[in-house]
């Protein structure tokens, strides 16, 4: 069987300068040759040569922002955490990836599971933390005991356990295999599901640094945001500070699919152009078609029309700007002859099957929208559906207790704000084939 | 029930916790790699090895849509139909499926070698269309591939 990664590995090979998370080495996933090669855990030597407050403060200057679609700035997530606590302290890694589009946690997990490992270890360093739970989605079974192989290695070598490199630190890490349920990447839910719950979101406050796993101050981050880690700790906040956007640094995955010649995964500096992201790594749309849509960060993101992409950056800051946002940076690419209709159906289709059921809006909601998108899509449609539709959509946002009640509007809202002309031919054509 | 090798590593399992019920997950995994489901028997045992209810053990079971509560065919094919697969013509592999097996999404074939579903985003978005079948996943597919791929699994 061939495999995405290897494609994906040679695309990106041939970008040999920002490199930094997926670097161009054989056998990174070997303990031995990230030691000798990929500098392999010099960061956690000189991280537990520091003072723990120190190493938040270094991240906190870095710039460092969470890879898993909401951006908040890691370093001031980790200064949540109580610096004293009676209680035991949880870091979870959150590798349940299942936002549609997204695919780039398990490249790190397949290409350089130690980079990830130890940028998860100077995280406990910097917080206090007893044990780590790595959470990951059931599905990535395969990649699961890739990771699990690159844990040993490490236990093996001291870096992970007893009194890690003679320091006094011990810390431990697990891995937890989720068993199919997208809500369970939203870190509530994640924690719920870790204790043996149903992967019910739960209402904050208490947020998790007060009140987390088990009671217990927890902080949970995302895959590439921990992987960013021992770069920041190794080449120093002010030089990582430099790559990027001003307010959004370092570098992305961007995971590429769709309507694109070369689809995969692409780690570039934020504020690459999209258009170069498309054309230049991309290869451009298959036959040279024009673009009609492009969601810019997995399913949950706003979508833009092709039209208004020229120029366009890729970090939070610019994003936000137009009216959406980057959240995982899986782009997906539409080309002209797409059906839009269809698309919005089928996302929506998706945040019906994931909404866990607990608020009403978002359990009932998800499921109307897609009722109402199905027979639109298949030329069924009314004349009202199109205001109906938006109705539901606003009365999901931001009436559920977590995140993916909007994570559901969003698409529906922009989708027929974007192609609205599209959609009202769409329903008066249903409406005169009825009469007819 | 858990097999001997199973117990063993339950017994292992349980120092990564400080809760039994935090166990539920990878017991569920374990039961259902022995068994290939999770029928109520093994629920039952579920709850009493857990000391949890076991409408607790159902409640957790019912809600991840990897378990399966009924038997599966020996090669169960997951069919991802989200958005980038969709766009790269996964209703074609679909109806290529259901065509050479007989069956719909959620059946099983009559001699219980195949059973379909329809899945959502595996992860597989730079290599779609794909799916999955035992846990082990098959991309960048077309209707030839598909046609290959039956016809190697015995």
């Amino acid at each position: 069987m061939r495999r995405a990664s290897i494609e994906s590995w040679e695309c990106l090979s041939k970008m040999e300068d920002l490199n930094l998370i997926l670097p161009n080495i054989p056998h990174l996933h070997r303990l031995p040759t990230y030691e000798e090669y990929g500098g392999g855990y010099q960061a956690l030597r000189k991280a537990l040569g520091m003072k723990p407050e120190d190493v938040v403060e270094e991240v906190k200057k870095s710039g460092l922002r969470g890879r898993g679609g909401a951006c908040f700035p890691t370093g001031l997530k980790w200064s949540f955490m109580p610096k004293q606590a009676e209680k035991t302290k949880y870091l979870c890694a959150n590798g349940d990836e299942s936002e549609p589009g997204t695919f780039k946690d398990r490249q790190i997990f397949e290409f350089n599971p130690h980079l990830f490992i130890e940028g998860s270890l100077i995280a406990a360093y910097a917080m206090g933390v007893k044990t780590t739970y790595v959470y990951l989605r059931g599905e990535y079974h395969r990649w699961s005991k890739l990771l699990q192989r690159a844990i040993d290695e490490a236990y093996e070598k001291g870096y992970i356990g007893e009194n890690i490199l003679g320091s006094g630190f011990s810390t431990e890490m697990y891995i937890h295999r989720g068993a199919g349920a997208y809500i369970c990447g939203e870190e509530s839910a994640l924690m719920n599901s870790l204790e043996g719950e149903r992967g019910y979101p739960r209402v904050r406050p208490p947020f998790p640094a007060q009140f987390g796993l088990w009671g217990c101050p927890t902080t949970i981050n995302n895959i590439e945001t921990l992987a960013n880690v021992p770069i920041i700790i190794n080449r120093g906040a002010d030089w990582y500070s430099k790559i990027g956007a001003l307010k959004h640094t370092g570098t992305l995955l961007f995971g590429l699919s769709g309507h694109v010649q070369k689809p995969g995964v692409y780690e570039l500096p934020t504020g690459v152009l999209l258009t170069d992201l498309i054309d230049e790594y991309g290869g451009g749309v298959p036959g040279e078609k024009k673009i009609k849509a492009i969601i810019p960060g997995g399913s949950s993101t706003k979508v833009l029309r092709g039209d208004e992409i020229d120029g366009l950056k890729m970090d939070a800051e610019s994003l936000k700007a137009v009216g959406t946002s980057i959240g995982t940076g899986g782009v997906v690419v539409m080309d002209e002859d797409t059906d839009i209709a269809k698309v919005i159906w089928r996302i929506t289709k998706f945040y019906h099957h994931e909404s866990c059921g607990q608020c009403t809006p978002c359990r009932e909601g998800t499921g109307w929208m897609e009722k109402i998108l199905e027979r639109i899509w298949r030329g069924e449609g009314r004349a009202e559906d199109l205001d109906l539709l938006l109705d539901v959509a606003n009365n999901i946002e931001g009436n559920t207790i977590c995140a993916l009640g909007d994570a559901a509007a969003w698409p529906v809202q922009s989708f027929l704000k974007k192609f609205h002309s599209e959609f009202e031919a769409r329903v008066k054509r249903s409406a005169i084939a009825a009469v007819s | 029930m858990l097999s001997e090798v199973n117990l063993k590593k339950f017994e292992e399992l349980k120092k990564r916790y400080p809760t039994l019920k935090a166990l539920i997950l990878p017991v569920l995994w374990m039961i259902q790699e022995q068994e290939g489901y999770i029928s109520m028997e093994s629920m039952r045992y579920v709850s009493e090895l857990l000391k949890v209810p076991y409408g607790h053990v159902f409640g957790v079971v019912s809600f991840y849509t990897m378990f399966h509560q009924r038997p599966v065919g020996k090669h169960h094919i997951q069919l991802c139909t989200n958005i980038s697969c969709s766009l790269l013509g996964a209703e074609r592999l679909y109806n290529r499926l259901t065509g050479k097996l007989k069956v719909k999404a959620g059946g099983v074939t009559s001699d219980k070698k195949f059973s379909l579903e329809e899945v959502e985003c595996l992860g597989s978005c730079g290599t779609a269309p794909m799916m999955m079948i035992n846990g082990e996943f098959y991309e960048n597919l077309d209707e030839a591939r598909i046609d290959r791929i039956l016809g190697m699994l015995k």
